[in-house]
């Protein structure tokens, strides 16, 4: 079992104790306009064709109507061959990929065998299950291993789906028409990513919460095209100014340096053993 | 996703489903739809798979939140796996059942999920069970649960007769699930069956268009 302990086992039940700590926090904001967190208000998008699995997102994090990330990153990594979109609340969606793809590591270096994608979906449900919908997590997790090209949905609540085209997020109903429309099995790559592009616009067109560009993430037996961005926004605005003042800009009136006066009290020499 | 869920009592995806399970002579079908749905409004999906094997001669349906089900099947296959290679033989149908009854029964509170077991062992043969919600485990001839249920009560109560064969029993879960999937609204999609014997398994997929059709459509 030593290989399956991957994580602590944890202690049975809920654990409960950053509810004090919570509660010490929200007093800190009376009236309680607590800091809502960051969703990704996003879209999406994965495709399985012919040769492995393309999975694609856009790019806006949103904090509530303010945009507060224009070039996020979704798509996040977990393994060589394993890549993973996150919906949901950014901060849970970051963390949970990254605390998957390092036990996914740790497993690979103690089994000697490369991730699957099945594996780590496995992880995620558990992980996922066992907190009963408080992580906000949606995701899309996309890859090649020994056993084929997969594609995988985990709902914040632990449950799962083995599917051949997918989409998540607020803006999930846009792409679904289009992928809905466009999908066939066995498609090449450039029809698969172009489908999954087209998912993605439309989702950023008609879902206020996705938007600016769009990332594509190719991944097959050979290897990984993480492309980012794939096609930028058509709105992308040109600042017109710089915000870096040159030095001279304020002129200096007076200049004074004052040496600090420092004595050597004690003076130690640690031999260190490199035998 | 809140978009989705609106006033489901099941949080997250839910199965919103129809399942059965019915003994012939010599053996057992179990079957479902395929529907998985959000909020009863919301098809998140169209082909989940609701009929897990939890051993060689064993099968579950699931109902009720997906998440809930999933969880407590695979807790359910771990056990009975290892249970089999304590006893160094395969598992009864009922020590799977009872896996299952458990697991509900001491989660009550937490749980959303009701299961369908159905399978063949040697001391026994062909066995159908249900664990409902609560944790409740009772033994039956036939038997159907889900949410689309509720449509074919009188479709089985009237159809089915104990010692078919396999291929009158095939039709009459064909039909049964066929009709309910015409009812319900949270049931739908493919019809997924397994026929359990002495001698194997056999999985036998309905697509929905060939699925019978009744007279109204």
């Amino acid at each position: 079992m030593a290989l399956a302990n991957i994580f602590e086992t944890p202690a049975p039940g809920f654990n409960f104790d950053n509810a004090g700590r919570n509660a010490a926090l929200e007093g800190l904001f009376d009236g309680g306009n607590t800091p809502k967190p960051m969703k990704t208000g996003t879209t999406i998008a994965g495709v399985v064709f012919k040769d492995g699995v393309v999975l694609g997102a856009d790019t806006r994090a949103t904090s509530d109507e303010v945009v507060a990330d224009k070039m996020c990153a979704k798509i996040h990594y977990i393994s060589p061959n394993i890549y993973c979109c996150g919906a949901g609340t950014a901060a849970d969606t970051e963390k949970t990929t990254d605390l998957l793809s390092s036990n996914l590591t740790i497993y690979s270096l103690n089994s000697g065998r490369n991730p699957r994608v099945v594996m780590a979906v496995n992880i995620l449900q558990d992980m996922l299950y066992r907190y009963h919908g408080q992580i906000g997590a949606n995701l899309i997790l996309g890859g090649v291993d020994c056993t084929g090209n997969h594609l995988y949905t985990v709902g914040p609540y632990g449950s799962v789906d083995k599917v051949p085209y997918l989409s998540m997020g607020s803006g999930d109903l846009a792409a679904l028409g289009i992928l809905e429309d466009g999908f066939k099995p066995d498609l090449e790559l450039e029809p698969a990513k172009e489908l999954v592009r087209a998912a993605i616009q439309a989702g950023i067109m008609n879902d206020l919460g996705s938007g600016n560009n769009i990332d594509i993430c190719v991944i097959t037996k050979q290897g990984v095209d993480y492309i980012r961005p794939y096609r930028e926004s058509q709105y992308k605005d040109n600042r017109k100014m710089k915000y870096k003042y040159r030095p001279g800009t304020t002129t200096v009136l007076t200049k004074e340096v004052v040496p600090l006066k420092l004595e050597v009290v004690q003076e130690t020499v640690q031999k260190m053993e490199t035998t | 996703m809140e978009k989705h869920c609106t006033d489901s009592r099941v949080k997250g995806v839910s199965t919103g489903t129809t399942i059965l399970a019915a003994i012939f002579d010599g053996g057992v079908v179990i079957g479902s739809d395929s529907r998985a749905s959000m909020g009863g409004e919301y098809v998140s999906s169209k082909t989940i798979n609701k009929v897990i094997q939890v051993h060689d001669r064993i099968f579950c349906c699931m109902a009720g939140s997906l998440a809930d089900a999933q969880a407590v099947i695979k807790s359910a296959k771990f056990h009975l796996s290892f249970h089999s290679v304590q006893m160094e033989s395969p598992p009864q149908v009922i020590a799977a059942a009872s896996v299952l009854k458990d697991l509900c029964y001491k989660n009550k509170d937490e749980l959303q999920a009701g299961f369908l077991t159905a399978g063949w062992d040697k001391k026994n043969g062909p066995q159908v069970y249900v664990v409902s919600l609560g944790g409740m485990l009772i033994s039956q001839q036939v038997t159907i649960g889900g949410s689309g249920s509720t449509y074919i009560y009188g479709y089985v109560d009237a159809k089915y007769k104990p010692n078919m064969t396999k291929e009158e029993c095939l039709q009459f879960a064909t039909n049964a699930l066929a009709l309910a999937m015409g009812r319900d609204n949270v049931s739908g999609g493919v019809a997924h069956l397994v026929v359990i014997t002495e001698k194997g398994v056999e999985h036998v997929v309905v697509p929905g268009d060939k699925l019978p059709k009744f007279h109204d459509e």
